[in-house]
């Protein structure tokens, strides 16, 4: 194989809100097995680009290319196929209020696997002991603290171990210790599992720690693409004042 | 219409103004409308394909059917009470007492029983589900069952029509017995009329295709009124006051549509 083809590749993507244009000609690629992060300012459409990668929204105009297969035309039944080999976390968690977190997590498992009780229960307790749960299994969302639903969202997104996981800022309300925890699983999903993430974050830090690539998102469009050691070394202005706020600091 | 600009407020302008504004009304009605339909058509192809989620129909059923026992008993009841007692005063005056059976059971059958069960199932059951359905639209977790390659549709939607349009036929038919049991409570025991007249008439009277008609229009109203509370809540936005916005969407839609359906089906039938 010559050239390989991304797992994840947007080409010229343009998305509005009526009047408000939000992505004007997005292009991004996310190799297989890399994690990529994206970084932007509040607002700036960061959810939006990952909410069409996995079909939740169809673009104005572009393309969505995952494993080499353009999604935008799919139908409903069509994604669903392509959406089996994605995991997502949620922003604001997005658990399924009327079932326990047990529940919550094991449902991807038992919709799409014809497991035994008993191997679910035991992905279900390992992978909320991964993002550092214990004793939650039977509480409902309601019961729980932003940052505890934020990891069963989490625990929901990897347990079926999918190829593609997407990370609306996992980490984002999180303390520094779990915040480093979600940083070591993202980076082990990566290693031992050739898990390819996509990861939205604010928090500068574990971008550069976890991630392959960055790709800076500012006025619809992604600005700047490069590992991170490079993109310190960036000199559109956008990225400066951000990195300098972090970088600043130290 | 030029120089609109320049005239004061007046009743050209209130005329426009509320000409605009039944045209909105009249453009929402149809979007709604076909909206609702392809909604339901849908529901229908996502119905029939596997998997099939007995336990999530199940709880619908109870929820939608069995929860609603107690109110449409209640309701039945006592429609069948004050329509025989205002019956029994009309008829008393040319001494037709013996027909309040079968005018009481004919009514109810036909049109009470479907009607009202039916503005029950939308009170109990529709607006609950307009707000579940909306609240999990706004909070994502809509979206997130996609993301997880379930189709909404057909893990929310499909029990919930269905048991629409399966508990709304049973409910007219509490609605029904406890309605004729309330009829003859006021007409044998509380007026005097002896047993044997009010069944007799009754049976005489009324058949099966009075119990048809209503059993036809109770499926219809079931499937209906929840398929818009479904609709409402489906595509709900805007937050807590989109989410009570579009429960009060849904109550009145689906209490103005069960009467429209009611003379409609009533065309078909008679
Ligand atoms: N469904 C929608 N309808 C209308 N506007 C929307 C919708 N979703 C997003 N927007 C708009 O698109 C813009 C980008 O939103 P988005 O959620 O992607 O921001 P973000 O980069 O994820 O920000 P944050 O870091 O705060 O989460 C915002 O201005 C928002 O108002
Ligand atoms: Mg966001």
């Amino acid at each position: 194989m010559a050239e390989r083809i991304p797992m994840i590749s947007v080409r010229d993507l343009y998305k509005s809100f009526g009047e408000h244009q939000v992505l004007t000609g997005v292009d991004l690629d996310v190799e297989e097995g890399t994690t990529c992060v994206i970084l932007g300012g509040s607002g700036s459409g960061k959810t939006v680009l990952m909410k069409h990668i996995i079909g939740l929204l169809k673009p104005d105009r572009g393309q969505v290319f995952v494993e080499g297969e353009d999604v935008v035309p799919l139908d409903d039944l069509e994604l669903e196929r392509v959406r089996r080999k994605f995991g997502m976390v949620f922003q604001g968690a997005a658990l399924f209020d009327s079932m326990t977190v047990y529940e919550n997590v094991s449902f991807p498992l038992r919709e799409h696997s014809k497991l035994a009780e008993s191997e679910i229960r035991k992905r279900v307790l390992d992978k909320l002991a991964i993002v550092g749960l214990h004793d939650v299994a039977e509480k409902y969302p309601a019961e729980l603290s932003g940052g505890m639903r934020k990891r069963v969202g989490l625990a929901r997104a990897i347990v079926r171990d999918p190829k593609i996981v997407l990370y609306d800022e996992p980490t984002t309300g999180l303390d520094p210790i779990t915040t480093d925890y979600v940083d070591e699983m993202i980076l082990t999903a990566k290693e031992k599992l050739g898990v390819t993430s996509l990861v939205i974050s604010h928090d500068v830090a574990s971008s550069f720690k976890v991630a392959d690539q960055i790709a800076f998102l500012s006025d619809g469009k992604i600005v700047a693409h490069a590992p991170p050691a490079q993109l310190r070394a960036s000199t559109h202005p956008v990225v400066k004042l951000f990195l300098s706020t972090w970088f600043g600091k130290n | 219409m030029t120089d609109e600009g320049q005239r004061p407020p007046g009743r050209a302008a209130a005329l426009t103004a509320a000409v605009a504004w039944v045209g909105e009304r009249a453009i929402a009605g149809v979007e709604a409308f076909l909206g609702v339909v392809s909604l339901g058509g849908s529901v229908a192809r996502w119905m029939v394909r596997p998997p099939f989620r007995l336990e999530n129909l199940f709880a619908q059923f109870d929820f939608v059917g069995v929860g609603s026992v107690l109110i449409v008993a209640l309701t039945g009841l006592f429609t069948g009470m004050v329509f025989a007692t205002q019956s029994w005063s009309a008829f008393e005056r040319f001494g037709a007492e013996s027909l309040v059976g079968p005018t009481v059971a004919i009514t109810i059958t036909r049109e009470l029983a479907p009607v009202l069960s039916a503005l029950m199932i939308t009170m109990r059951a529709g607006s609950a589900t307009c707000t579940e359905l909306g609240t999990m639209r706004v909070t994502e977790q809509v979206d997130a069952l996609e993301t997880m390659a379930v189709s909404p549709v057909q893990y929310l939607l499909v029990p919930r029509v269905l048991a629409g349009l399966l508990m709304g036929p049973l409910l007219a038919m509490l609605f029904d017995t406890a309605g004729i049991f309330g009829g003859f409570a006021v007409a044998v025991l509380i007026k005097g009329l002896s047993v044997g007249t009010f069944l007799l008439r009754t049976q005489d009277i009324v058949g099966p295709d009075d119990v048809t008609e209503g059993l036809v229009k109770s499926a219809v109203f079931g499937l209906v009124v929840m398929l818009i509370a479904c609709y409402r809540g489906y595509y709900a936005s805007g937050g807590a006051k989109g989410v009570g916005q579009a429960t009060t969407n849904a109550m009145v839609t689906s209490a103005v549509s069960v009467f429209i359906l009611d003379y409609l089906l009533g065309l078909l039938f008679h």
